[in-house]
């Protein structure tokens, strides 16, 4: 049995579709929240229907991020959250691109989105075009490599120190006093990845 | 020499005025953490305000996909460290909404119980420091006195005053005893006392007025265009509470009033605290009232949640459980969500992509803040130096959450 509000994004998402058809390329209700998956070629145009149609008004952004799919051709998916506090409803969109491809800015239509898109910049090293300041955000001056893409380590590459004879903080490549501690508690029973200890013996033993 | 024959090049208008640049922090102490603001000064006008952020980047969302969805937990509290346990609440609502699990009735009201304190926490320290900040010593004394307390009914529930790690996903850790559930009514009878002395220190004091009043003014259309929430709305004239607007947990059965300010400026936002720590005073009274009336447990048992003591020492099931439950953790559908509470700075999102595994894919941490600063150049252009103060307190700024 749906909810009243999942019908109530049904209902806009179909709406979406029917007066964009050009702009979504899939949508879904799935926990209650509706998803519209949009090519990066229209995400302005469609953002700027959904801030100005009487029927969204989504007037505020809330939150713009990215996800790594290492494993996806279109290796990145970024999520724009909206809001809108008139009609009291919030929507996802998800644009996938690949590693070298850019995104549209939205500053000129949403103004809080330059902190967010700095931050995706700075995180995933995603390039959005037609951005007014594209600086990184978060990381130190002269930070390098894009710390939420899944292949670089938690550990990070330098770490600093203050150095009593040079009288400065130094950069140094980062050197463990202790394995990292990672440790994996998934059942052995349950999707475990690895090859368990002795496993290996299996075909062996077939062939 | 001192006949003034050198001094004709000041007259002659020859002379080239440059634009004075400065670097607010990242150590002074109005700027609630370590912001580092550049500024660009005409005069004492300041023309352009970059803020430099990430001083205080710890890779929390990095972390967090290392680590379980339990272990993650910790982490909320040290975003905003001033009212932690509203940041847990968030992430907990995020898990359930995932696994599907209904929170005991008695759990949601310790859960709003503790958020309005949270709010109470955070809109003490908030109102008191700025008035610090545009120059009042004494209010910060007194309140922080009174987080004190609030501290400690902290420290009695969970056992820590700070870094509570008390909302689980799945309920509360651990049950109230009734004798602290008659301290908090107490206290809640005597602080409108405390707040009445605040009020009357500074709601009509002649200095604070002329510092907030009119400075920092935000319009309708400047709330949409910088993606502001909380008391940064409400203090403009819009009644939006996502307690009142998308009520989680139990707000629903609440009665309480959401304050507005009419103007838009510091001022409006200091009188918006002041009125909503009232309100969340009478929701403090209201939730006590219904837990009184409400025993049971205070954790949905299942999965995600740990068994009871009893149960572990007798039965073997639960015991592993146990054990599994804090090695291995819980594992959470595959799916995308996002969950916002009212934090008392503003909407307090999170964004949790689960891969079906026992540790998150990808978390992000939407702070309120974060937007808040974002908007200061524009807010503080054409205001002087001494403003920037006021207005970065007004907004209410916490580096744990904007930096993560």
């Amino acid at each position: 049995m749906p909810s009243d509000l999942a019908n109530q994004m049904t209902e806009l998402g179909s709406y979406l579709e029917a007066k964009r058809p050009d702009c979504v390329l899939a949508w879904d209700v799935t926990q209650d929240e509706l998803n519209v998956d949009v090519a990066p070629s229209s995400l302005t145009g469609f953002v700027e229907f959904l801030k100005t149609d009487a029927t969204c008004k989504f007037s505020t952004l809330v939150d713009i991020t990215g996800v790594d799919y290492p494993g996806r051709s279109k290796r990145f998916d970024v999520v724009y959250h909206m809001l809108s506090m008139y009609q009291n409803h919030r929507i996802r969109l998800r644009v996938s691109i690949r590693e070298d491809q850019m995104v549209p800015s939205i500053v000129d239509i949403h103004p809080s989105a330059n902190w967010f898109e700095r931050e995706v910049f700075d995180m995933f090293g995603i390039l959005f075009s037609g951005h007014p300041d594209l600086r990184r955000i978060l990381t130190d001056y002269g930070f390098r490599g894009y710390p939420l893409r899944k292949d670089f380590p938690t550990t990070g590459y330098t770490e600093v120190r203050y150095d009593e004879v040079e009288k400065r903080v130094v950069y140094e490549p980062v050197s463990l006093v202790q394995e990292y501690r990672q440790f994996d508690f998934m059942s052995p029973w349950e999707g475990a990845e690895y090859i368990l200890p002795g496993d290996e013996k299996e075909k062996e033993a077939k062939s | 020499m001192m006949d003034g024959s050198k001094f004709d090049d000041a007259l002659t208008g020859e002379q080239k005025i440059r634009n004075f640049n400065i670097n607010f922090g990242p150590q002074h102490p109005a700027a609630h953490g370590v912001l580092r603001l550049v500024l660009e000064l005409d005069g004492e006008v300041v023309e352009r305000c970059d803020p430099h952020i990430g001083l205080l980047h710890r890779g929390t969302e990095k972390l967090m996909e290392s680590r379980t969805y339990l272990q993650n937990l910790p982490y909320f509290d040290r975003l905003d460290y001033v009212a932690p346990m509203n940041q847990e609440h968030a992430w907990c609502l995020a898990i359930e909404k995932l696994t599907g699990v209904e929170v005991p009735r008695r759990a949601s009201l310790i859960r709003v119980l503790y958020s309005e304190i949270g709010r109470v926490l955070n809109h003490l320290l908030n109102v008191t420091t700025q008035a610090l900040d545009v120059g009042a010593l004494t209010p910060p004394l007194w309140g922080f006195e009174e987080r004190e307390k609030l501290m400690v009914f902290y420290e009695r529930a969970c056992g820590a005053r700070l870094h509570a790690a008390y909302f689980r996903p799945g309920g509360v850790h651990q049950d109230l005893p009734d004798a602290l559930l008659d301290d908090i009514e107490q206290w809640a009878h005597e602080f409108p006392e405390f707040l009445d002395d605040v009020g009357g220190l500074l709601t009509e004091n002649r200095i604070f007025k002329q510092r907030n009043v009119d400075i920092g003014v935000v319009t309708e259309e400047d709330i949409l265009e910088y993606g502001f929430s909380g008391v940064m709305v409400r203090g403009s004239g819009l009644a939006w509470d996502l307690r009142r607007a998308q009520p989680y947990e139990c707000y629903d059965e609440f009665d309480f009033q959401i304050p507005v300010g009419k103007n838009g400026d510091c001022y409006d936002r200091y009188l918006c605290r002041m009125e909503e720590m009232r309100q969340s005073v009478s929701i403090i009274k209201q939730a006590i009232a219904k837990l009184r009336d409400c025993p049971g447990d205070v954790l949905a048992r299942g999965k995600i949640t740990p068994p009871s003591r009893t149960d572990m020492k007798q039965s073997m099931e639960a015991l592993i459980h146990h054990f599994k439950l804090y090695t291995e953790g819980f594992h959470v559908p595959e799916g995308e969500v996002y969950c916002a509470v009212e934090a008392p700075k503003g909407e307090f999102g999170v964004y949790l992509v689960a891969d079906g595994s026992n540790k998150p894919y990808r978390a992000k941490l939407r702070a309120p803040g974060f937007l808040h600063l974002q908007a200061m150049d524009y807010i503080s252009k054409g205001h002087q130096l001494a403003d920037v103060a006021a207005i970065i307190g007004t907004m209410d700024v916490v580096f744990g959450e904007i930096d993560r």
